[in-house]
């Protein structure tokens, strides 16, 4: 892991690459974006890029890609950099990542490839997915799309859903000569990418772009239909002929908290309140049909600490919600949300109540939320999850009012495509059993992956899961072999 | 796009469409719906599945104008195209020999109530159908409703048509006859399932009735169609939308209902002006109550 003694493009010194800051991010500033919906981080400039990218240390075994769930060569993407070579950094990317555009912006990078940056133990480890960013939007710039020319095999693959997986599916596999068809249930392409992730972290536009250039590589995309309801897997298998099956189906169902007044109007889910904030445009309305409770002057608060939360209440706060609460049951350090999400909403004004919880949603008498109530709570023994049990505080109790409140305490699994297929077998909650190597199902050419398989989880681990399906989709096709 | 083959107005304010929809209709079977987004701007609504041709590749829905997506796609005609049609949703109607079955059809939940009767009678029981509208006007499907049932039976709020009164005064006397009922389904505005329901409850009677929340995705992913079942939430897209009649909350569901009414309200009205303004005095049709 020491600095290596090869010759290296980078012109800095392996003593004097520490000196050299993490080049911040330009960001909207907190008191003009809490009130729009436009990207928050703004972009590296190339200068930017390239000064970031000299502080790599080129270690001689990095463990950034160790730890990338789809293993990109972070160390030649950032040389290329360094080089001036963006394009052929963006290709780098692209030999391992389909979607880096959207990656750079979503993916937990402080616990995965800059986590474990050699640079973090003395100073602040290497802005990889900025950098990753960059040479994305660069290349998506430049217009420029490189569309493999690959003998077609003529094998067919149909890929259940457009999410970060699906997509991934997708994308590897008609680099390697087959055909891909993936079958969507929304209207929309792009799955959590586009009815989860809000604008301001991700914007639409950027999802679309990756998209087209799916299309372009000659990827086709179906809409509205809902597999397992609109067609099985078995006639997708047998009538269709497809060769291969994909199952990316996503997060399912959203768990409630099953406390009494849940049921009272105010009171979402959070894939609601994302979903018609950003598939249905509610907040449009009414040049967009779908409506939403308006939340001008009115007090909102989220219930969970993940990115799902931080999403829904920066939403709120964007739409004229005078107090924005994220309310989360356990402390700081056990927030599983980006860090950097934490700090933008903190920026932001969002008031964090944390080591609380609610146990009861308040109403006006006719069906209105009006408050939570919620008991502190404190950190005891750690629990399955190896994170510290929180314990209710007796004696606590307090309310606060409320005029929305939404549920972001994760999912259960969806049981549509499992409850149509048999012989696909399914754990103990629900989800599809499948290989951790090779995302091959209990079905014969059925394989699954994403948060179908593993439970809520990131588009990253997603995507990784795709990468690795696709890897052996297309070693069946090519071997027959099960 | 999916292709509308024909409309047809069955009575004011409610039309059939006919549209093509090749992989619905192989697979739709009584009880599903649809859910559609009528162009880009558009919400997306839950509509009934009268039927399906899989030959033709076609489905037919029927719609009650009551909101604006309802009322912009009563002016929809042969020849247009709906942005998005997506289903068949929920699950399907328990179709099997109960014996005898009485049907329940109120106002447009006629249309879904249909395909259950049918379907119902083939499987060998004795169906007994009851419709109810506001008046004669209203009464949609009574030919098709006829052809599949043993009797049928009609009632008019108004007494305009066949008798007066509501369905629930139809169902009373067939239980006071000592008419032997082995299940009851009931479609319609949720204040008539809501009585159906208690009737039955009484006689314990199993009754199925289907819900009507709002949703948005019809697949699971979005919780806004939470009813409460038993005191447990459930979900109408997936684990509905026929439930036991005698564990649904129906106050919830009408609670939550009313959720968006000032900004249905809104859209209706301003659907209204700009129709009203394009097409002289010429005003839209008053909405009917019962479905979105």
């Amino acid at each position: 892991m020491s600095p290596t003694a090869t010759k290296s493009r980078n012109p800095v010194s392996p003593k004097d690459r520490m000196k050299i800051p993490r080049q911040l991010m330009p960001e909207q500033p907190a008191e003009e974006r809490a009130h729009n919906f436009e990207e928050v981080n703004l972009g590296y400039s190339a200068e930017l890029a390239q000064q970031e990218a000299k502080r790599c240390l080129e270690c001689a075994k990095p463990t950034c890609t160790d730890n990338c769930p789809v293993g990109i060569d972070v160390k030649k993407f950032v040389e290329l950099i360094v080089a001036g070579d963006f394009l052929g950094a963006a290709a780098k990317i692209r030999e391992a990542n389909v979607l880096p555009a959207i990656t750079g912006r979503v993916c937990p990078q402080e616990d995965q490839c800059e986590g474990k940056c050699l640079l973090s133990k003395k100073v602040k480890p290497l802005g990889i997915g900025y950098l990753e960013r960059f040479v994305a939007d660069y290349e998506q710039k430049m217009g420029i799309h490189v569309v493999p020319n690959v003998a077609p095999t003529g094998k067919r693959v149909a890929v259940v859903g457009s999410g970060p997986s699906g997509l991934t599916v997708a994308g590897d596999l008609i680099q390697k000569g087959h055909k891909v068809r993936v079958f969507e249930a929304l209207h929309e392409i792009g799955g959590v990418l586009v009815y989860g992730i809000p604008e301001f972290r991700l914007p639409k536009q950027i999802v679309r772009e990756q998209i087209d250039y799916m299309r372009e590589m000659g990827v086709e995309f179906e809409t509205d239909v809902v597999v397992g309801r609109t067609v099985t897997i078995d006639e997708l298998l047998e009538e269709e002929g497809y060769d291969a099956v994909f199952i990316g189906t996503g997060a399912g169902l959203p768990q409630f908290l099953n406390i009494a007044g849940e049921h009272l109007n105010g009171v979402y889910s959070a894939n609601e309140f994302l979903t018609r904030i950003n598939l249905m445009k509610a907040y449009k309305f009414p040049v967009y049909d779908e409506p939403m409770l308006d939340l001008k002057g009115r007090d909102v608060a989220v219930i969970g600490g993940g990115n799902t939360a931080l999403d829904a209440i920066r939403s709120a706060l964007r739409l004229g919600a005078r107090k924005a609460y994220v309310i989360y049951r356990r402390s700081d350090a056990e927030m599983p949300a980006r860090a950097e999400e934490v700090h933008h909403a903190r920026q932001e004004g969002i008031d964090f109540q944390m080591l609380t919880a609610p146990i009861e949603f308040l109403s006006d008498g006719k069906g209105w939320l009006t408050a939570a109530r919620c008991v502190r709570m404190e950190l005891g023994e750690p629990d399955a999850s190896g994170r510290c049990r929180p314990v209710p505080i007796q004696g606590s109790e307090f309310d606060l009012p409320l005029s929305v409140a939404v549920i972001a305490i994760g999912t259960s699994a969806n049981p549509i495509v499992q409850s149509t297929t048999p012989g696909l077998v399914t754990n103990r909650k629900g989800y599809i059993q499948a290989s951790e190597e090779t995302q091959r199902t209990t079905r014969k050419g059925v394989f699954a992956g994403g948060d179908i398989v593993t439970g809520s989880a990131t588009v990253i681990l997603a995507m990784g899961a795709g990468r690795r399906a696709a890897n052996s989709i297309h070693e069946y096709l090519t071997t027959g072999a099960w | 796009m999916f292709k509308i083959i024909h409309a047809e107005f069955l009575a004011p304010g409610i039309k059939r469409f006919v549209i093509e929809a090749p992989r619905i209709a192989r697979k739709q079977k009584p009880g599903q719906f649809v859910i559609l987004r009528i162009y880009e701007e558009g919400e997306r609504i839950p509509v009934t599945i009268e039927n399906s041709d899989p030959e033709r590749s076609t489905i037919s829905i029927v719609v009650q104008a009551a909101g604006k997506t309802t009322h912009l796609l009563n002016s929809l005609e042969t020849g247009d195209a709906i942005l998005d049609v997506v289903g068949p949703l929920g699950k399907p109607s328990e179709i099997r020999k109960y014996g005898t079955v009485v049907v329940v059809g109120g106002g447009v939940g006629t249309a879904m109530a249909y395909p259950t009767a049918a379907a119902l009678k083939q499987a060998g029981n004795r169906v007994l159908s009851i419709v109810g509208a506001r008046n004669q006007e209203l009464v949609i499907l009574e030919k098709e409703m006829r052809a599949v049932s043993d009797a049928v039976m009609i009632t008019t709020d108004d007494g305009s048509y066949a008798d007066k009164g509501f369905v629930t005064d139809k169902l009373r006397q067939l239980i006071e006859n000592g008419t032997r009922i082995d299940l009851v389904i009931a479609v319609g505005p949720i204040v008539m399932m809501k009585a159906v329901a208690e009737m039955t409850r009484k006689e314990n009677i199993h009754t199925v009735v289907s819900l009507n929340p709002i949703m948005i995705d019809g697949t699971g992913m979005c919780g806004g169609c939470r009813v409460l079942i038993d005191g447990k939430s459930e979900f109408a897209c997936v684990d509905g939308p026929e439930f036991d009649a005698h564990k649904v909350d129906f106050s919830v569901l009408v609670q939550r209902n009313t959720m968006y009414r000032d900004a249905e309200q809104r859209s209706l009205a301003e659907y209204r002006d700009s129709k009203s303004a394009e097409a002289g005095k010429c005003a839209v049709t008053a909405p009917q109550g019962a479905q979105a």
